[in-house]
């Protein structure tokens, strides 16, 4: 929008240009209306809501959340009753949202892996199947997916005297999941200790001995040093705690019911199984593109200067895919977390769910949307916020 | 294998193309691959197995079967049928015009309808609800498209008439749909009586055609040089995307007719398709913002240097190339948005799934029938979204988007 030389001159000299037709003037002018505009409507509609909220005798206050809350939760980690306050009750949803989101991720990014891995295969048998795999979860709504795996887990396995008995061990049954579960004895509290300290120091010796290699140039292992730090320094832990740090908790059969182990709901193992399955067809798509990506010419640069094949790997490949990778797998990551809500649909008690809930129970259904929306925004503008530094932090390596 | 056989191989003479020689190359070229060949058929034949046994033998297809047209059009009254006929009746001529004219994408859907219409008209219901004059004005329809595939060969008709008539169509089967209150003949079907795939269809054509307008207003807004609007835009755009849809369309459901005057009662339909139009506005907008920033700066810069103001270089040289390249994301999109629909059964609207999940409680028997409707209701969403995706891969190709 460079001006002109006589214009520019005009404009210095003033009143020569009309106030319509100076663009100075012109932007301020359209900020100003455009402002006017969105916050009018705004106004115009609380307005509204507030005259209706009057007449129907709807309250605004969020006072609601200190009030029990009243009803039963079919799963939480947290001790839950129904004298609990709505609030609580709330956070019991989040914590639910964050668990299935956290453990479908990480088993997403697995298969999603596996898949996008299989893709390129040269066997092309392999290839195909990991075809049909995305082909088939890319065009078929998540919700039906998700209601198929819920069928299939209330009734296509067997009756709880039948259960199906995975090695650990795991049993399936129309109850849900019922898997051994580790848990700690009294003296294990130095193995814990332990496993934290290891994997701080392996993350130091990572980053310390990386940089070291890259600023002189000397082999410094610095992969092997963590991982020899990430398995001695637990070992230590492991005999501090005489040996004894972990106690297998094994569902045992009593009755008509497991007892004891950690139990997974039907619905939480429908929803995560379908979130699973469905998002990592996505991610096959995102690696499949992102090792795609990585120009042949710097395989065989690589391969000039005498690499090896793993560190063709670590210092070539995987950097590089992993720049195209990871902006698209962290949205598909929110995705995952955002199509948890649609466990409302079979009832595991997550964030939305609650809201519903708390919607029937309380009214309210304002102030319940807005924290519902506050809770999924929040995660993924914290999310988004990261990407854009990790994001800022590639480009500045780009030439 | 060693460098000194590949090099043999690659020095001797070509190996005679066969089906060995091609198995051998790529199913069995080291025994690691041998092993995953394997591997592959035997888990390929145990889920293809299983799963041929379950449908011919183990499920129970009646809830699938006897309701064809509850599944198309939900309640719609059946003595009005013959409206929802006329539509078709329009669009297989209006098709098959345009599959003539433009072939390419046309021809696929064209096919895709032209099955479609088949396999309802040839439908096997235990039950009669498909009736004989149906069933064949259905294959009547197959032949209205070859009608309009012969009409379409004619100079007369031309592309922007076809494409005039393409949007009239769409005014045309709304009146044909709801009626009007002027003609008694085209007595008013309120909208809670739609279901099925109708419906499905309505809330993804409304949502993505109703939004793009808004995506593109959104799109400019949030590269504005005017820091008021692109704030405003961007909030928007990013507080939409943050939020899972089925929390729109529950805040369009719930709170929109909060906001208006108590007056105003909204359909429900009305409610799900504003939802879903704000949402896809959002993603909208992203893709376009896409093909924008595609655009390189010399074509701006080019313009101004011929003496464009900037709304002429915006509307004339920025976006129909933009729009141009945005193409295969938004039909992407619009898969992502016919696939979401089945959300909209949460506000009790009643689309594909909504009809499936009344069918499995309308009748006692059939109580654990879930696989064999959800796995149909499955099946005509792949269908649909395969052949919408592959039609996509094509304009692409034909474009030439994807190569820069």
């Amino acid at each position: 929008m460079a001006p002109e030389k006589s214009p520019a001159n005009a404009i210095q000299a003033g009143s020569q240009i009309p106030l319509w037709r100076d663009e100075r003037v012109l932007r301020i002018f359209a900020q100003i209306v455009s402002a006017i505009v969105v916050i009018g409507l705004l106004l115009l509609a609380v307005i509204n809501f507030l005259n209706a909220a009057e007449q129907r005798g709807l309250s605004l206050d969020f006072g609601f959340l200190g009030e029990a809350a009243g009803f039963p939760i079919g799963e939480s980690d947290i001790p839950y009753d129904p004298s609990r306050s709505f609030l609580y009750a709330f956070i019991v949803g989040v914590l639910n949202t964050l668990k299935v989101s956290i453990v479908g991720i990480f088993f997403a990014t697995i298969l999603g892996t596996l898949v996008g891995i299989a893709r390129l295969s040269t066997n092309w048998l392999v290839s195909r199947m990991a075809l049909v795999y995305t082909e088939f979860h890319r065009n078929i709504p998540l919700l039906v997916l998700l209601l198929i795996w819920f069928s299939f887990f209330i009734t296509g396995l067997p009756d709880v005297e039948g259960s199906i008995v995975l090695p650990g061990p795991i049993y399936l049954n129309q109850r849900g999941i019922q898997l051994t579960w580790p848990r700690l004895t009294p003296q294990g509290a130095p193995f814990v200790i332990s496993i934290l300290l290891a994997i701080i120091m392996a993350i130091l010796a990572w980053v310390y001995l990386r940089r070291y290699q890259e600023r002189t140039g000397r082999s410094t292992y610095f992969a092997f040093v963590s991982l020899g730090l990430l398995i001695i320094i637990p070992i230590i832990g492991f005999i501090l705690s005489k040996g004894q740090p972990l106690q297998a908790d094994v569902p045992v059969l009593d009755g008509f019911n497991f007892v004891g182990g950690y139990d997974l709901s039907p619905e939480f193992a429908a929803l995560l199984v379908g979130l699973v399955t469905y998002t990592a067809a996505f991610i096959a798509e995102v690696v499949r593109a992102g090792i795609q990506a990585v120009d042949r010419g710097q395989l065989e640069a690589a391969r000039a200067i005498g690499l090896n094949y793993s560190q063709l790997l670590s210092l070539v490949i995987i950097p590089q895919a992993l720049r195209v990778i990871i902006p698209p797998l962290i949205s598909q990551y929110l995705n995952l977390t955002k199509n948890s809500s649609l466990a409302v649909f079979i009832g595991y008690p997550e964030l939305f769910f609650m809201g519903k809930t708390t919607i029937n129970q309380a009214g309210r259904a304002v102030q319940v949307i807005i924290l519902i929306m506050a809770v999924y925004l929040s995660i993924s503008l914290l999310t988004s916020f990261i990407l854009n530094i990790y994001n800022r932090r590639i480009q500045i390596v780009e030439r | 294998m060693t460098t000194a056989s590949k090099a043999q191989r690659g020095l001797g003479p070509p190996e005679p193309p066969g089906i060995l020689t091609w198995v051998r190359k790529n199913l069995f070229n080291s025994w690691l691959n041998g092993l995953l060949t394997i591997g592959s058929l035997v888990l390929i034949y145990l889920v293809l197995s299983g799963l041929l046994r379950w449908i011919f033998t183990v499920a129970n297809w009646e809830p699938v079967l006897n309701f064809p047209i509850l599944y198309m059009v939900g309640q719609y009254p059946r003595e009005l049928l013959w409206r929802i006929g006329l539509m078709l009746a329009m669009y297989s001529l209006l098709l098959g015009m345009s599959w003539r004219k433009w072939s390419g994408l046309l021809s696929l859907l064209g096919f895709t309808y032209a099955g479609f219409m088949l396999v309802l008209a040839l439908w096997p219901a235990a039950v009669p609800t498909l009736t004989t004059s149906m069933r064949v004005a259905l294959l009547v329809n197959i032949g209205i498209i070859a009608v309009g595939y012969l009409l379409g060969g004619s100079a007369k008709i031309s592309p922007r008439a076809l494409l005039i008539a393409w949007f009239i169509s769409l005014l045309l089967s709304l009146i044909l749909l709801y009626g009007t209150p002027l003609l008694n003949i085209l007595r008013i079907v309120p909208s809670n009586l739609w279901g099925g795939l109708l419906v499905t269809l309505i809330l993804a054509i409304g949502a993505i055609s109703i939004s793009f307008p808004f995506g593109v207003i959104l799109a400019l807004g949030r590269r504005s040089s005017l820091p008021m609007i692109r704030i405003i835009c961007t909030i928007f755009i990013e507080v939409i995307r943050g939020v899972p849809l089925i929390s729109i369309l529950f805040m369009a459901s719930i709170i929109v007719p909060l906001f208006l005057p108590v007056e105003m009662r909204i359909d429900r339909l009305i409610r799900a398709l504003v939802g879903m139009t704000i949402f896809s506005a959002a993603y909208t907008a992203e893709n376009v913002r896409g093909g924008l920033a595609s655009i390189p700066h010399g074509q701006t810069e080019a313009a101004k240097a011929l003496g464009h103001s900037n709304f002429q270089i915006t509307i004339l040289i920025v976006l129909p190339q933009a729009l141009r390249a945005v193409i295969p994301p938004i039909v992407g999109q619009f898969i992502a948005l016919f696939k979401d629909t089945t959300l909209a059964s949460f506000i009790a609207v009643i689309e594909l799934l909504a009809v499936g999940r009344a069918v499995l409680t309308s009748d006692p028997a059939y109580i654990g029938l879930q696989m064999e409707i959800f796995g149909f209701i499955a099946a005509v969403f792949w269908i649909l979204s395969f052949m919408m995706s592959h039609a996509s891969r094509r304009i692409e190709a034909e474009l030439g988007v994807g190569e820069r």
